[in-house]
C-alpha cells in the first residue's frame, strides 16, 4: 500500500459513510478503479457498516422510564418544581442516584398531556435570560464540558491542597490561590493546566457530591475587583469575578444557589491565605 | 464494487422546528436511552442519566433554537453521561500524565468497559452478535460514542462533531480507529461471516 493509499483511507471511509461531495467521491472512485487494496478496504467497510447496523444492540427506553418522564412532565405543568440539585441534597455520596428515584412515587394515572403553552412558559421561567457578555463564557463552559471527557480530567489528582499548589509552580508564571473546602462540602479533588482566552490558566477541580466544579484562575492585569456575575450556557452555570488581581470563573452543572455558596466560600477565603 | 452513497439517509439537513417539549424531545427517548446505555454500560445508570437529561433539557428548553431536536437532546444526554463518568473516575486515580496519547494527540481512555452482559441480549442474540456488542462495549468511551452516534443514530460527521465538541477530522479518525479495532476483534474471533 503506497502513501496515496494511506491518505486515501479516510476518504474511502467518508465515501462509504456518504459524506463526500460528488467531485471528491468521483476522485475516490477513480482511485479505486486502479487500486485493488483500496477497493478491498471499501468493500470491507461497507460490509462492516451493514453488520453493525444489523447486529449491534439498539436499546429502547424501558416502559417505566417513559412513564416516569411522562409523570415528570405532567408534574411540571402546573408549577415548576425545584431543580434536581436541590432535590439531590439528601443523596448518598457513594453512588450516583438520580433525582427521580427519590421523588415521591409519581401518580401515573392517565398520562396528563403536557399543556403546551402553559408548560412551556413554566420552562422558560426557569431559564436564565442573560445579556451576552462576549465569547469567554462560551469558551469557559465548553472547556469545562471537554474536561469531563475521559482522560481529559485532571493533570494532578490530589485532595491535598499542599500537593496541588506546588504542582502549578514552574508550570505557570503566577500562583493561583489553592484552597480546600472539604469541611464545607466542596473538597478539592485536583487541578490541571488549560488554555483560555489565549492564556495559560490554572483549573482547580472541586467536587460537590456527584457534581464537579471547574475553577479557572488567571491574572487579569489588575482590573478592579468586581463581584460575581452569573450566567449559564448549554445547561451549565458559571460565576465570574475579579479579586486580588486575578480573574475567577467557576463552572459546573451544580444548581446556581450551590455554585453561589461555593463562590462565597472562595471569596471569603481568597484574600486571607 | 460500486458504492452508492446512502441517499435515503439524507444527512446534515437540519430544518428549523418549533413545538412543545413533548412534541420535540420525548420522541427521542429511545435514542437518548440507547446512547446513555452504550456510554454508561449499565441499564440503571443509563435510566438515571436519561432522567437527568430530560430535566436539564426541560430547564433549558427556552434556549433551544429550533435546530435538530434529537441532536440537541442527545448532546445534553452525552454531557450528563460524561459528567457522571467523570465524577466516577475521580474515585480512581487516573491522571492525564499517566494516560497514553494517540498519534493525533488524543488521550486514550483508560477505563476498561464491562461488557454488556444483559440476559436479554444473551438470549435473543446469536454468539456473533454478542461478540460484536462486547467488542463495541470494550472500546474507549469516545470511540464508542462516535460509532453509536454515526452508525446507530445515523448522525452526519458534522453533527457528531458538533455534539461531541471536536473537529470533523477527529470524528473521522475516531471512526477509523473504532472500526479498525472492531473489525480486527471480529477477525480474531473468527466470526466473519
Ligand atoms: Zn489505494
Amino acid at each position: 500500500m503506497n502513501m496515496d493509499c494511506v491518505e486515501m483511507r479516510l476518504l474511502v471511509q467518508a465515501n462509504v459513510d456518504g459524506e463526500l461531495p460528488a467531485a471528491s467521491a468521483a476522485r475516490v472512485e477513480a482511485h479505486l478503479e486502479g487500486c485493488p487494496e483500496c477497493a478491498a478496504l471499501q468493500a470491507q467497510l461497507i460490509s462492516f457498516s451493514a453488520r453493525m447496523r444489523q447486529e449491534v444492540t439498539c436499546y429502547s427506553a424501558p416502559e417505566h422510564l417513559r412513564a416516569a418522564v411522562r409523570a415528570r412532565l405532567a408534574a411540571m405543568a402546573p408549577t415548576p418544581e425545584e431543580g434536581p440539585e436541590t432535590a439531590n441534597d439528601n443523596m448518598p455520596n457513594d453512588r450516583y442516584v438520580s433525582w427521580w428515584r427519590r421523588l415521591p412515587r409519581p401518580r401515573l394515572g392517565p398520562a396528563a398531556p403536557f399543556g403546551a403553552g402553559f408548560a412551556l412558559a413554566a420552562c422558560l421561567a426557569l431559564v436564565f435570560v442573560l445579556p451576552h457578555t462576549g465569547s469567554l463564557p462560551d469558551a469557559v463552559v465548553s472547556d469545562h464540558i471537554r474536561a469531563l471527557e475521559p482522560g481529559h480530567l485532571m493533570d494532578v489528582v490530589s485532595t491535598d491542597q499542599h500537593a496541588v499548589k506546588p504542582w502549578f509552580d514552574g508550570r505557570l508564571d503566577f500562583a493561583p490561590p489553592v484552597k480546600d473546602f472539604k469541611a464545607q462540602g466542596f473538597p478539592l479533588v485536583g487541578g490541571r493546566l488549560d488554555y483560555l482566552d489565549d492564556k495559560k490558566v490554572a483549573a482547580l477541580i472541586y467536587q460537590r457530591r456527584q457534581h464537579l466544579i471547574d475553577l479557572y484562575v488567571w491574572p487579569d492585569g489588575g482590573h478592579l475587583d468586581h463581584g460575581p456575575t452569573e450566567g449559564s450556557r448549554s445547561g451549565y452555570n458559571f460565576r465570574h469575578w475579579s479579586q486580588d488581581g486575578m480573574a475567577f470563573w467557576a463552572v459546573s452543572d451544580l444548581a446556581p444557589d450551590q455554585l453561589a455558596e461555593f463562590v462565597a466560600l472562595l471569596r471569603d477565603g481568597a484574600s486571607s491565605p | 464494487m460500486k458504492w452508492r452513497p446512502p441517499s435515503e439517509r439524507e444527512r446534515g439537513v437540519s430544518v428549523p422546528v418549533a413545538g412543545t417539549f413533548e412534541q420535540l424531545i420525548t420522541p427521542h427517548l429511545d435514542a437518548a436511552y440507547n446512547l446513555a446505555r452504550w456510554l454508561m454500560q449499565d441499564a440503571t445508570t443509563a435510566e438515571d442519566v436519561v432522567h437527568d437529561a430530560v430535566l436539564r433539557a426541560l430547564t433549558y428548553f427556552g434556549s433551544y433554537k429550533g435546530s435538530d431536536p434529537r441532536a440537541w437532546f442527545l448532546r445534553i444526554v452525552r454531557n450528563v453521561a460524561y459528567g457522571v463518568l467523570a465524577a466516577r473516575r475521580r474515585f480512581g486515580t487516573i491522571s492525564l500524565d499517566d494516560a497514553g496519547q494517540t498519534p493525533d494527540g488524543e488521550p486514550i481512555a483508560m477505563e476498561i468497559a464491562d461488557p454488556a452482559d444483559d440476559p436479554e441480549v444473551t438470549l435473543c442474540r446469536s454468539e456473533g452478535f454478542v461478540r460484536l456488542d462486547h467488542a463495541l462495549a470494550a472500546l474507549p468511551a469516545e470511540l464508542r460514542e462516535c460509532l453509536v452516534l454515526h452508525e446507530l443514530e445515523e448522525f452526519s460527521y458534522k453533527e457528531v462533531a458538533h455534539m461531541t465538541g471536536v473537529p470533523i477530522g477527529t470524528v473521522m479518525s475516531r471512526l477509523w480507529r473504532a472500526r479498525q479495532v472492531l473489525m480486527r476483534s471480529q477477525d480474531e474471533e473468527g466470526t466473519v461471516r
